[in-house]
């Protein structure tokens, strides 16, 4: 169960509050008709769904009501921030890859 | 390969059975093969079975991370049934019903498959409308399949709760008479097997960290065992298939969810058919050893981690409960994760791919293990024609893009 804050309501509450919608940032094609299907295909069915960082939306479907998103890692579960729509991440993957101490360079 | 029979069972019984040959070989890999399968799940070893025995390409390799079938196969409820709606999904899900058939003969291994009926419930008026159209597909397709009302219900399963005070009455099900389940593990273990004794390389313990093609082709795969060459690579890695399609740039209409199940203390014979319930996110049958297998719904969000939310079985439990008020007082021994590769249609991908000589099969979210003899069939034709098998054709890639999709969330959703 995760415990997710909320940016608008600026509580931590549990998941069972919430309702997950899916991977963030995804911009809807400006003018639908005049891209080819595979874009549009693209745009609605074709996913990153990483192991590692993900950017998702959460709607607080029992309290404000609002969407927001959240950076969580998909596999270790913890997430790392959550931000109100129309921000960006200030962690990414790549930002954690630099910040990571460079190990065995193999 | 040795055979089992009832003799050899009695031949080793004398020296104690302590001489029965391995169940299959562990090679060092080669540098190069004709096809390299990457992952040892059921579908990976079933695809590699029929590449060798129906088309004579032997020269496989199996690439497993882990172990053979620790993946989805060894987490999976085992339940087995082809009565889906689309004709495109009913032909392949029967095709592999009628493997199912004779594969304990097929692979002389028993795979104990159990043809012991599954009931899908119905709890609203809707439900029932929606089983009604869906046994009708069922049966013009040649698939076998009644509606039963509440009665009829509970003659076949007496303990179930068939009270219409219930927030969910019981308002009748689809009943599937040659469904069921099977032993999922032997299946893993008598696919190997099988494909080992044709001569297939068979790595545990081998991960694919890397795929590396030259000039938009596959030539071969970097693992934790080193480069192995191959023009031909084939992705059969459940829910880590959107990580394998990024190693080569490409993106796959797939999403990882979690999707839990849990087993209950061994009990006497109580429940010999499998009951399924979408609305209320339940399903139950007993395995031979006596325990309830249970099989919850899947995490809302994206997720790797092989365990799920406890909420989600609480939700689970309650519906189980509900249905059977016997079973309030068992106690549950075990509970578990699965990473299931969901698509947006909630039917499988069997696909080439924009990359010469690099193949999917994914995508079977939370219903594939009664697809893995079917699934490996099709997959090695279209591996071995480089063309896909009729029934595999309508399961590309390309159908996100023609907008050809085959919607069995009604037949798919929860129910596995
Ligand atoms: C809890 C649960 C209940 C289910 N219930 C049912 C059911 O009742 N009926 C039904 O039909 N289906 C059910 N399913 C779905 C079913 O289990 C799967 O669809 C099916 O088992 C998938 O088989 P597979 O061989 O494709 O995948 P898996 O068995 O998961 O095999 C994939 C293999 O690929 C390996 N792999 C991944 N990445 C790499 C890499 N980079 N290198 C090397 N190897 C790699 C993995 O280790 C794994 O062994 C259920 C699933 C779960 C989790
Ligand atoms: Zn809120």
């Amino acid at each position: 169960m995760h415990h997710i804050y909320c940016p608008y309501c600026e509580e931590t509450r549990e998941e069972e509050e919430y309702s997950y919608t899916g991977e963030a940032h995804i911009e809807r094609p400006k003018d639908p008709a005049a891209i080819s299907d595979e874009a549009w295909a693209d745009y609605l069915f074709f996913r990153s769904n990483p192991r590692g960082i993900h950017h998702e939306m959460w709607y607080h479907a029992a309290g404000c009501r609002r969407y927001f998103n959240v950076t969580r890692n998909t596999q270790s579960y913890q997430i790392h921030e959550t931000y109100k729509m129309g921000e960006l991440p200030t962690i990414t993957a790549a930002s954690l890859d630099q910040a990571a101490p460079q190990g065995d360079a193999s | 390969m040795k055979k089992y029979s009832g003799f050899s069972l009695f031949k080793h019984s004398l020296s104690h059975h302590e001489n029965w040959q391995a169940a299959w070989r562990s090679p060092q890999p080669k540098k190069e093969y004709d096809v390299i399968i990457i992952g040892g799940g059921g579908h990976g070893l079933a695809t590699a079975y029929y590449l060798a025995k129906v088309h004579g390409i032997t020269n496989v390799a199996v690439l497993e991370k882990g172990y053979l079938g620790g993946g989805n196969t060894a987490r999976n409820t085992t339940i087995v049934r082809s009565n889906y709606l689309w004709d495109e999904a009913s032909k392949l899900y029967d095709h592999s019903l009628d493997l199912w058939k004779d594969l304990s003969q097929d692979l002389n291994y028993n795979v104990m498959f159990s043809q012991r009926g599954v009931l899908n419930l119905g709890h609203t008026l809707q439900d029932m409308r929606d089983i009604e159209r869906r046994v009708n597909a069922n049966r013009l397709n040649g698939i076998d399949g009644v509606v039963l009302n509440t009665a009829e219900v509970k003659e076949i399963v007496p303990v179930i709760n068939d009270s219409q005070d219930i927030r969910y009455p019981v308002l009748g099900a689809s009943w599937q008479a040659t469904g069921g389940v099977a032993r999922h593990d032997a299946v893993a273990w008598g696919f190997a097997r099988g494909a080992d004794s044709f001569g297939v390389d068979l790595i545990q313990q081998c991960e694919v960290t890397d795929i590396i093609t030259e000039e938009g082709a596959v030539v071969g795969v970097q693992t934790t065992q080193g480069f192995i060459g191959s023009k031909k690579v084939a992705c059969v890695t459940a829910g880590n298939s959107g990580v394998m399609a990024a190693m080569v740039g490409l993106r796959l209409p797939i999403e990882s969810r979690p999707l839990q199940a849990l087993v209950s203390e061994p009990v006497k014979p109580i429940i010999d058919t499998v009951v399924m319930s979408n609305a209320v996110h339940a399903y139950v049958s007993q395995s031979d050893k006596g325990d309830l297998v249970i099989g919850a719904g899947t995490d809302s969000y994206n997720g790797y981690g092989q365990r799920g939310s406890f909420h989600i079985v609480e939700h689970t439990l309650s519906a189980i409960c509900e249905l059977f008020p016997m079973f309030s007082r068992v106690r549950m021994n075990r509970a578990w994760g699965g990473v299931v590769d969901t698509c947006p249609d909630a039917c499988p991908i069997i696909s080439k791919t924009s990359i010469n000589g690099l193949y999917f099969n994914c995508g079977w979210g939370t219903g594939g293990f009664k697809a893995t003899p079917g699934s490996g069939h099709v997959f090695a034709h279209t591996l071995a024609h480089d063309e896909a098998h009729p029934f595999a054709a309508p399961f590309s890639l390309d159908r996100f893009n023609t907008g050809h999709l085959i919607d069995e969330h009604g037949a798919a959703g929860v129910a596995h």
